[in-house]
């Protein structure tokens, strides 16, 4: 047997070995997708619920002697009534059948705790509607909303039997309906599911990445100037360089204790502030706008640089006048990307004190303050099964301003990144 | 006037001189000959008065700010009456935060003790004169640098040279917060720990195969110290890392192989950007992906086949993590692999090899270094992950290598010990800091290693 003969009974083998190998990579990339696809279409899935809330018509009696206040009652008083019983009696009205005090209590609950504040902020807005009837629609308790978005209702257990017949009496007498859920949008956190919004959040995720933003774009731009047009090449400028490349791979968390002793400790900043958030998040993002300003940078040909000092420019002018307006669609790509991260982080954030429980819409970078991926956080780890739909869809808001800045980054270089 | 009123005050006063320096040029080029005589463009002018009235007024602004409260804080101590300062320093501080809440709140008539009520008149006195005195000083500080560098201002003053000098220090200024910044988490992380290693000695920390640390709320409680044995948290971070690696270098180097080798370019075009959106998801997404989906799936799978998994198993976190790094791999070994020259390539297939067989033995070879330095980085990303162990992984520190059972990691007890409110001084918030250098240490590490590797490895074929 020659070579030749040896090499063809050999080749079948490996050819098959070459399909097998190819096969390998394809099953690889087909994973990735795969674990991308479960990812979000499980979150798609346990999010839809949040995006409704049931409401259940209630015929409020505006009576004055249940709300314990005059007939005439003015604003002032009008502040102090009952409402608590008001909502209470609207819904025992409706099922005057039940008499024990422990069925009463249960049926109360199933309207969220929000409805007498409901029921006091439209009395307050038209205080002519004492002793009047009115037909109005509160918020359901979330129990009893996940009750109704339940296709097996035996595995609603969060609600006693009694409670379920309940519920369905007030679907079949056309009582409840269901309505997009706005609350998600308009309010703050909540220990109630049903009242727990993510505005809150996405103030102080706003007011965080403001001061991020405006600390890291100049402060990047600048030391990324500096070491691709002015740095002489000595061991300094080596150091900061590899100091950059190094703090790009230093774990966030770390940057949280740094703020955490040297921001709260040391100087003595309020903890739980967009401020500190923002000024570690600054640090953490700095290297990736720097290294992306350097690439951009560098990419500006020369010929750009000879001509400008050519015609007597120095060489500040040159940088600031010719390379920087054409590095910019490069620089500002690269911060965009710097911010979905920093967006998107949580654990420098937790060290800082931005994990409080916190209901008032945050008003300026001093006040106390938590930002979406906490709030996911937070949520997740809450008891209440109405949280896991609420948690994922705060995600998908998280996911949607990431896509949205991505998008905005791949557009930017798309339109305006020159090829020389 | 407080302190952003006088920085809006300085930024006008700075465009008001801008805007004088600039007319101010053009006046005395006038008298020589016109603006062709000038050094400088009539804008450099403006810009030097401008420096010269914001600068110095800013620099001061800051030097009072820091300073202010240490300043005011000792001649408050001196004016305290004797009983009072000679408190121990933890009370003092105590009495020196009470009285700044009662000077802050604007009740100080309705004070009932009289020792207080006077101090916290003294410390309103004292801070309203230090408001006075610092924008008395700093106005002026910053007028007097308008009208110096506008009396300054000749046909022949150099004004472009001095704003590009300024320009430059700024510049330098910039780069040197990245060296600040190293400079600041090495010193925080460092001090605390040594104030740690004091209490609880080193050796028990590295060594120590006990974690449990408790603070005690009496003092003669039983194990009132807590234990800080590090060991199991280290076993447990690289039970999970290898967890996540086993799954991320095998599916990312193969992705970056096929992408890089066999995929059209069409397919590349559309199939990189979709992996690389698995590397911009947040990993708290990972975490509550990790903690509600994966855990639970894994924990009924091993129940329906007899094993008995943990609701929290190193498994589950391990495998999304390596989800959460398979992009981080196959970018990095995507660019090693199409770093290696052609002529390789061309060589293997001249001598009649398979395209797997160039690959894997001309290409991977040759790329093998920047791999491994790919990896590397990877292993660090992974042990400092933390989201996705504080969601998924358990909080209870076993020391174990079974990857059913739930273990905890570094980052984890680091989270653990510093969210919830307990004093700054304790042992248990101070191990958090100890944990934390590991981490950077290791962390360093393992970059500079694989960035050099990474470096020394680009060079050799460019």
């Amino acid at each position: 047997m020659n070579n030749t003969e040896l090499i063809k009974k050999g080749l079948a083998k490996r050819y098959r070995r070459e399909k097998r190998f190819r096969a390998y990579g394809l099953m690889a990339i087909l994973a990735g997708f795969i674990f991308l696809f479960v990812l979000v279409t499980d979150i798609v899935i346990k999010a839809t619920p949040a995006f409704t809330q049931h409401w259940i018509k209630l015929e409020v009696n505006f009576n004055p002697e249940i709300l314990d206040v005059g007939k005439k009652a003015g604003i002032d008083e009008l502040k102090q009534a009952n409402y608590n019983l008001l909502a209470k009696k609207s819904i025992r009205s409706l099922f005057p059948e039940v008499k024990k005090r422990r069925d009463k209590s249960k049926l109360a609950a199933m309207l969220s705790s929000s409805a007498e504040y409901q029921l006091r902020d439209m009395l307050l807005a038209e205080p002519y509607l004492l002793g009047q009837q009115q037909t109005v629609w509160v918020l359901a308790d979330d129990d009893v909303d996940t009750y109704y978005k339940t296709d097996d209702k035996s595995k609603a257990v969060r609600l006693n039997d009694k409670q379920k017949i309940w519920a369905d009496t007030l679907a079949a007498d056309g009582r409840v309906s269901k309505r997009l859920n706005t609350t998600l949008f308009t309010n703050g956190d909540s220990r109630e599911p049903e009242q727990a919004g993510i505005r809150g959040a996405a103030t102080g995720s706003f007011y965080t990445i403001l001061v991020t933003l405006l600390l890291s774009f100049p402060l990047g731009v600048a030391a990324a100037i500096y070491l691709e047009e002015f740095a002489p090449r000595n061991r300094w400028v080596d150091l900061i360089e590899v100091n950059i490349n190094n703090l790009a791979a230093v774990p966030s968390i770390v940057f949280g204790l740094l703020g955490l002793a040297v921001f709260i400790n040391y100087f003595g900043l309020p903890r739980s502030a967009p401020l500190v958030g923002g000024l570690v998040l600054t640090l953490m993002t700095l290297p990736t706008i720097i290294i992306a300003s350097r690439s951009a940078i560098k990419a500006v040909p020369p010929s750009i640089r000879q001509a400008a000092l050519g015609i007597g420019a120095s060489r500040t002018q040159t940088v600031f006048q010719h390379v920087l307006p054409l590095a910019m669609p490069g620089i500002l790509t690269g911060t965009i990307i710097g911010l979905a991260q920093a967006l998107g982080e949580t654990a420098p954030l937790l060290m800082i004190g931005m994990v409080a429980f916190i209901v008032d819409i945050p008003h300026g970078f001093l006040d106390s303050a938590t930002v979406l991926p906490v709030q996911i956080y937070l949520w997740a780890d809450s008891p209440e099964r109405a949280f896991v739909a609420k948690t994922s869809a705060a995600i998908l808001v998280l996911l949607l301003f990431l896509v949205v800045m991505n998008g905005l980054a791949v557009l930017l270089r798309k339109k305006f990144e020159r090829r020389w | 006037m407080d302190a952003t009123t006088l920085l809006v005050v300085i930024t006008t006063l700075s465009l008001l001189g801008y805007v004088l320096g600039r007319q101010r040029s053009i006046k005395v080029a006038a008298n020589h000959g016109g603006q062709r005589k000038l050094h400088s463009l009539p804008k450099y002018y403006g810009y030097m008065v401008s420096l010269w009235t914001g600068l110095p007024a800013l620099v001061l602004l800051v030097f009072w700010l820091i300073f202010e409260p240490g300043i005011i804080n000792s001649m408050l101590l001196a004016e305290l009456p004797a009983e009072m300062s000679a408190l121990s320093e933890n009370k003092l501080s105590l009495v020196m935060n009470d009285l700044q809440l009662l000077a802050e709140s604007g009740r100080i008539k309705a004070e009932t003790d009289p020792v207080k009520r006077s101090a916290a008149e003294t410390l309103v006195g004292l801070e309203n004169r230090s408001q006075l005195v610092r924008n008395i000083l700093i106005f002026s500080v910053a007028l007097a640098g308008t009208i110096w560098s506008l009396s300054r201002i000749r046909v022949h003053t150099r004004a472009r040279v001095f704003v590009e000098r300024i320009i430059r220090y700024l510049l330098i200024l910039c780069s040197l917060v990245a060296i600040l910044t190293t400079i600041g988490i090495v010193l925080s992380v460092l001090f605390e720990s040594l104030r740690f290693f004091k209490s609880v000695p080193l050796t028990d920390f590295m060594f120590g195969t006990k974690w449990s640390p408790q603070t005690a709320i009496r003092a003669d409680q039983i194990g009132s110290s807590g234990t800080f044995g590090a060991i199991p948290l280290f076993a447990g971070t690289l039970l999970i890392s290898a967890i996540a690696l086993i799954i991320a270098v095998p599916t990312g180097l193969m992705s970056a192989i096929y992408l890089s080798e066999y995929a059209s370019s069409s397919f590349r075009a559309f199939a990189k950007p979709l992996l690389e959106i698995l590397a911009g998801i947040p990993t708290v997404v990972y975490g509550f992906f990790a903690a509600l989906t994966v855990a639970p799936f894994i924990r009924n799978l091993g129940e329906t086949i007899g094993l008995d998994v943990a609701s929290e198993s190193a498994l589950a976190t391990g495998i999304v993590m390596g989800i959460m790094i398979i992009p981080f791999v196959s970018s990095l070994s995507d660019d090693v692999i199409s770093a290696v020259p052609k002529a390789m390539r061309d060589a293997a297939y001249g001598m009649g090899a398979t395209q797997s067989e160039t690959i894997r033995q001309v290409l991977i070879p040759a790329a093998l270094p920047g791999i491994v330095g790919g990896i590397l980085l990877a292993a660090s990303r992974a042990i400092g992950e933390t989201m996705i162990v504080v969601m998924a992984a358990g909080l209870a520190a076993n020391l174990t290598a079974n990857p059913l059972q739930a273990v905890t990691t570094v980052t984890v007890q680091i989270v653990t010990l510093l969210t919830g409110d307990q004093e700054f001084d304790s042992p248990k918030t101070l191990a958090a800091f100890a944990l934390g250098l590991m981490l950077f240490i290791t962390t360093l590490v393992l970059n500079v290693i694989a960035l050099h590797i990474v470096r020394k490895y680009r060079e050799q074929y460019e």
